[in-house]
């Protein structure tokens, strides 16, 4: 386990590696500088703020000295906002993003779990119909457009949550909501098909001619058995979550990180789109890595060797 | 014990030749696989109402220059912001009237249209037929979504079989690849390309393709993988086949249910992308409508004018509920145990 | 002997995609206290169908259209789940066929084995697994108390089944149905599961109900045989009767494709040709009639009834009533007509 805990942690790196690489790349490919269209800079001026950013170097040392900075967790300066570093950017705005993800993880997954679990045992009757449909509709109503709706209709006309802004509990509810969709859906689809898996596995047979009762036989024995490869799917809701973030959070005007990355890509503000993709990649590498660990803790096949032994 | 009933003799003459009983009667006819899929797809009354729903998507998209009643990009300022209007038909919300101040007033009239004029989903803030840009926004969304699903199909296809054809070091080396692609997150690697790219059609379909194609990889070298094992394929290899016709004659076949199914998971996931990108406005340019520009432009007037969001956010949840309701029909015609058990 | 268990008249069917698929069609038999009664016949043919419905532990598709299940005179169709639930595991117990998924894989097996005693008895947890350890040793697990809380994906085929065996056996129940105990494991290994299965009979004194298709490893444990085709058995006796003396063709089909330790080292084993019916439109007259080179025309026609051949000898054949030709059976089973001669008994 150790070793394969190391052994991730190398490719956490590596990957890191390779992404700010390409990132770097990718942005030097960008055809002009955010400068360009700002007449009014002499080429003079032009000249001074391209060597304050370092921009007047080969590509090479620029890359290198962004490799370093890396290393030393500097993420670059922004050309905009008063050229605060990036990680400053990141540290000021991320409790909201972290607060309305998390949120909207244990809410969807909860949920998630629990309509699953419900279709599964009632299988084909009307509470699987509906929580089916349920399901469905989370993973096919794209976050934006239920934010919208309900930032609308709960918030603007019916006034039960505040409309935006970021000041209080009372304010992350319905982003929560919007990005608990998803996770929801994605969650109580997987974890039916493991469950009905699981029901018809040979040991829950056994479970039943034990003299279980069939409650019994689900909290016991099918519940623990089909939510240990949901945990796999976390990562994935992860990123889901992320991605509806920035959408979510631009909607409700919440000082976010997702909103940020919005406004950088609008702005043209490339150090600091580079900064949050290296962010966000590292942040969901991380996520991976937990997931993964964390299966091989609860699954005592992966914890204790491979497979079975004949 | 029971009573032996009464019977005439001449029953008991032995009908078969003892040494040779006719057999092998098989009473239920037989199907191939495929029309077996068929039939357990179109006995399920959700797929089917799925796929007929698509299909009417497709076609309107298909003819959308013979079907759209207007230019999708003509403007005209002085019809701006004009509710819906079907016609001369009096249907409360679909008649012309807006809440003005707390009066129901004839927008048509105050706009000075001609007589007879009506927008079955009224105009945008430029004053285009929103019906007509929401049929050729879904085209255009669908071929994105056609598009980046055929270059997945491209990539990912032959990317899975031959790794999980060759195995040992090359599969290793491919799945490394795999893995450091899939550990970027998907959205990340778009909009980078967007950002680099120049916004349009080719740059989302590459964008979208770039990362998307992993995870048919996947599951196409998995499946190769078990295949490959299999007895036929052992037995092909044996009589001499050679790798091109074993992959077209037996793995393409025995791969195309997983290879249908996740087409049905991409069509949506590309869409979604394409809506999301053109939401956060670096997806299609203007003046071009795709379902993710519309939604966009609603938004902004969604609090005064709900109906240019609702029209195109429903179109957009129909084709990405029937997609993903179609895909599980699929799932559960090619691999009946995964539902019924 | 005491009749624990009977069951009069059983249909079961299945509602299926096609239709509905009559699976289990006139079943009866009955269980004697401390006896071992093996039900054989090919896969399909509704053994397993039979001994689950003794528990209720059918699909969610299958419904026991008719019929009753009496344990000691009581009719178990009629009880609710509670009461079934009850019984499960503490008077009946069951062991299934794939030791490698009948146990859960996420709980260490000493809590397996201890749930029977924790659902029925009113005992501590502690004194539960001081008992599941000394099951475990009777089952023969090596070295069972360090092994309590290992789980099952750490032990070999065979000694999951002695775990399998071991959760069935804990609660001393009075009936034990072993569903093909023995099919998924090595043949050495089958032995030594039957043996465990026979010294533990002895022990505990449980009847049992042992379904397989091999007529080879039934002569090793059972009392009776019953011989089940398509949903309904055909023909049920001795072990003797059915072994030497057997009366329907289909039990003959099954003796002649068994290798005997007189069969001659070049000859070829006989299979029976075709088919098992279809039972969603179960034939009229007896369901083996198709593939029976000796099949008369009201064997097409007219379910046979069962003709008594001797004191606890049944077969479900017209050729047994008296208008029937006289039909010579295959070589292999005159043979066997010679032994059961020599064994002292009647045969035809």
């Amino acid at each position: 386990m150790t070793k394969y805990i190391l052994k991730r942690i190398f490719y956490l790196f590596l990957t890191l590696f390779i992404i700010a690489s390409l990132t770097f790349f990718l942005m030097k490919l960008l055809p002009g500088t955010p400068f360009s269209n700002q007449n009014r800079m002499s080429p003079d001026q032009l000249k001074i703020v391209k060597a304050q950013y370092g921009l007047d170097q080969s590509v090479f040392v620029q890359y290198v000295r962004y490799m370093g900075g890396l290393l030393q967790g500097n993420l670059g300066t922004s050309f905009q906002f008063n050229n605060e570093p990036v990680t400053a950017l990141i540290g000021q705005r991320l409790a909201p993003s972290m607060q309305i993800g998390a949120q909207a993880m244990v809410v969807g997954t909860v949920f998630g779990i629990l309509l699953g679990a419900v279709a599964a045992i009632r299988k084909n009757t009307w509470a699987d119909t509906l929580a089916t449909f349920v399901s469905i509709l989370g993973l096919s109503i794209p976050s934006f457009v239920l934010a919208v709706l309900l930032q609308f209709y709960l918030a603007y006309k019916w006034r039960i949550f505040p409309v935006a802004l970021w000041d209080n509990f009372q304010s992350s509810i319905l982003p929560t909501i919007a990005l608990a969709a998803l996770p929801l859906g994605t969650v109580a689809r997987f974890m039916r098909t493991e469950m009905v898996d699981v029901m018809s596995s040979d040991y829950i047979e056994l479970a039943k001619a034990k003299g279980n009762s069939s409650w019994k036989v689900v909290t016991k024995h099918a519940l623990r058995n089909s939510l240990i490869p949901v945990v796999t799917i976390i990562g994935p809701m992860a990123v889901s979550v992320m991605t509806g973030s920035m959408v979510v959070e631009n909607i409700f005007s919440i000082p976010g990180i997702g909103e940020q990355f919005v406004k950088s890509i609008t702005t043209n503000d490339y150090p600091t789109i580079m900064g949050l993709t290296i962010f966000y990649s590292f942040l969901l590498i991380i996520v991976y890595l937990i997931v993964d660990i964390l299966y091989g803790l609860i699954d005592p096949r992966i914890r204790l060797g491979n497979g079975g032994k004949e | 014990m029971e009573q032996i009933p009464q019977t005439p003799k001449e029953k008991f003459k032995l009908v078969h030749d003892e040494n040779n009983a006719e057999q092998e009667k098989i009473s239920t006819p037989a199907l191939t696989y495929m029309q077996d899929v068929r039939r357990r797809l179109f006995k399920n009354k959700v797929a089917v109402v799925c796929l007929t729903l698509i299909s009417i998507i497709v076609l309107i998209s298909i003819f959308a220059p013979i079907i759209a009643p207007h230019n999708p990009n003509a403007q005209n300022v002085t019809m701006s912001n004009l509710p819906p209007k079907l016609g001369n038909l009096n249907i409360p919300g679909m008649n012309g009237y807006q809440n003005m101040g707390g009066k129901m007033v004839d927008a048509y009239k105050q706009a000075g249209a001609p007589k007879g004029t009506s927008f079955i989903l009224g105009t945008d803030y430029l004053g285009r037929d929103l019906l007509s840009r929401i049929i050729y926004g879904t085209r255009l969304s669908l071929i994105v979504a056609v598009l980046a699903t055929l270059v997945d199909l491209l990539i990912g296809v032959p990317y899975g079989i031959v790794s999980g054809w060759k195995g040992g070091k090359t599969d290793t080396f491919m799945q490394r690849i795999v893995e450091i692609v899939s550990s970027v997150p998907n959205l990340i690697v778009v909009i980078l390309m967007m950002i680099v790219l120049k916004p349009g059609l080719t740059s989302i379909v590459i964008a979208i393709a770039i990362t998307g194609w992993v995870t048919m990889a996947r599951l196409v070298r998995a499946q190769t993988f078990q295949l490959k094992e299999q007895e036929y394929i052992l037995a092909a290899r044996t009589l001499g086949e050679s790798s091109t016709k074993i992959a077209t004659k037996h793995l393409i076949p025995n791969l195309s249910s997983t290879i249908i199914i996740q087409t049905m998971f991409t069509i949506p996931n590309a869409i979604f992308f394409e809506a999301f990108l053109s939401f956060i406005g670096i997806g299609i340019p203007a003046p071009n409508a795709s379902l993710g520009t519309l939604l966009s432009d609603g938004q902004k007037a969604f609090r005064f004018l709900p109906y240019q969001m609702w029209a195109p956010a429903i179109i957009l949840s129909i084709i990405m509920i029937a997609t993903n309701l179609l895909g599980d029909g699929l799932r559960d015609a090619f691999d009946p145990q995964s539902s019924e058990h | 002997m005491d009749k624990i268990l009977e069951v009069k008249d059983l249909h079961v069917d299945f509602d299926t995609y096609n239709g509905v698929v009559h699976a289990i069609r006139g079943v009866n038999f009955h269980l004697n206290a401390g006896e071992t009664l093996a039900i054989v016949g090919e896969s399909g043919s509704g053994k397993s169908i039979t001994v689950r419905s003794i528990l209720q532990l059918l699909a969610s598709n299958a419904t026991i259209s008719k019929g009753e299940i009496l344990y000691h005179g009581d009719d178990l169709l009629q009880k609710n789940a509670k009461e079934m639930d009850n019984l499960r595991g503490n008077k009946i117990s069951m062991i299934f066929q794939d030791p490698m998924t009948s146990l859960d894989p996420t709980m260490t097996i000493g809590k397996q084995v201890a749930e029977p005693l924790l659902i029925h008895n009113n005992v501590s947890k502690k004194d539960a697994l001081k008992r599941a350890e000394e099951v475990l040793r009777l089952v023969g697990i090596p070295n069972p108390a360090a092994r309590m809380n290992d789980y099952p994906h750490q032990f070999s085929g065979g000694q999951r089944q002695r775990i399998v065996i071991a959760i069935a056996i804990v609660d001393y129940p009075e009936i034990l149905i072993a569903d093909e105990p023995t099919t998924a494991l090595d043949v050495t290994v089958q032995a030594q599961i039957i043996d465990l299965l026979r010294e533990l009979q002895q022990k505990i004194g449980t009847s049992i109900i042992f379904i397989t298709h091999d007529l080879g490893v039934v002569a090793g444990i059972a009392d009776r045989v019953a011989v089940m085709y398509a949903g309904r058995f055909v023909e049920y006796g001795s072990v003797d009767d059915i072994f030497f003396n057997p009366q329907h063709p289909y039990t003959w089909g099954l003796l002649d494709s068994m290798p005997t330790l007189d069969t001659n080292e070049d000859a070829r084993l006989n299979s029976i040709p075709g088919t098992p019916p279809n039972l969603l439109d179960p034939p009229a007259g007896d369901a083996f009639a198709p593939r029976n080179a000796y099949a008369m025309q009201i064997d097409e026609e007219q379910q046979p009834p069962f003709f008594q051949v001797s004191k606890h000898h049944f077969a479900a054949t017209w050729l047994l009533h008296p208008d029937a030709p006289k039909v010579t059976p295959p070589a292999g089973i005159l043979n066997r007509y010679e032994k059961f001669k020599k064994l002292g008994g009647n045969a035809k």
